[in-house]
């Protein structure tokens, strides 16, 4: 009981915050709103048993990503006035349509059922408190998933490039704008 | 112990059915109702963790950590993709003064 109320409480504040991220007009509010957000989708995380994603959202997410972001947004300056803003009616059209798609979603899923668990299965549920610790992700990154855990690394090279070179000043192009 | 776990579980895929798509409905008209581009770009982190979480909760469900693992690399090309993606804006600010979407419409010409 106390953790379906625990759950509540938690989606209930995640939803929110959630929408404070979009209908907040200052980008920086957006942001902190954001990262309370991740924040409690980790919440979410530790109620599941998956301590080790929980902690990598928060330190990649919350740490890493959103100060990128606060950063850009402190290099390029912006104010309220510099706010690009919708029409009202652009604005209701597009509530509209996220309005349909989550019913048209919520009607699937809810018809949807689960085959019953497998009788090989039955084994591993037993492990279930153990699934996200730091010890059993490891041995399966490390045995089963080395070849995308390798290339991720080369993607991770790619994109350090791409950045690099993306941001970099080009003299002669700024002159002529 | 054991049973708790498993109507814990069984709870939370049900919960989470219905709370990931949500979070992800808020994140695509977050995407369509804002024009600045970072905050656009956020709201696709939003969209992304609502499935991770999704996957989490049916990892949880069918206790295997594949989907952990998943979740371990839909992280890490967010982080890429955020990289590459800031830095764009940043040079079409650099270029264009501006971080309105439509913006880009310069590109035609």
């Amino acid at each position: 009981m106390t953790y379906e109320l625990i759950s509540y409480i938690l989606g209930g504040l995640t939803i929110g915050s959630a929408l404070m991220v979009i209908l907040s007009s200052h980008p920086v509010r957006s942001v902190m709103y954001l990262v309370i957000t991740f924040f409690f989708i980790s919440g979410h995380m530790v109620l599941m048993n998956a301590q080790f994603l929980a902690i990598v959202n928060i330190i990649v997410y919350a740490g890493a990503i959103m100060v990128l972001f606060l950063f850009v947004l402190m290099l390029l300056n912006l104010n309220k006035e510099s706010e690009p803003r919708m029409t009202f009616a652009s604005q209701m059209a597009a509530i509209l349509a996220g309005g349909t798609f989550l019913l048209v979603l919520l009607a699937a899923l809810a018809e949807s059922t689960l085959p019953p668990m497998p009788e090989g299965m039955s084994k591993q549920i037993a492990d279930i408190q153990n699934e996200g610790l730091v010890q059993n992700l490891g041995q399966l990154l490390f045995s089963k998933y080395i070849v995308p855990f390798e290339v991720s690394s080369i993607l991770f090279i790619a994109a350090m490039v791409g950045a690099v070179l993306l941001a970099k000043r080009e003299k002669q192009n700024t002159e002529e704008i | 112990m054991m049973p708790a776990l498993i109507s814990h579980a069984e709870f939370s895929k049900d919960f989470y059915l219905f709370l990931c798509p949500i979070l992800f409905t808020i994140g695509a008209v977050g995407l369509m109702i804002r024009k600045n581009m970072i905050v656009m770009l956020m709201c696709i982190e939003l969209m992304l963790n609502s499935v991770n979480l999704l996957m989490v909760s049916f990892a949880n469900f069918f206790g295997q950590g594949d989907a952990h693992i998943f979740v371990f690399f839909i992280v890490v090309v967010a982080a890429a993709e955020a990289t590459v993606g800031l830095s764009i804006i940043l040079m079409a600010f650099r270029n264009l003064r501006s971080i309105d979407v439509d913006m880009f419409k310069k590109l035609k010409n």
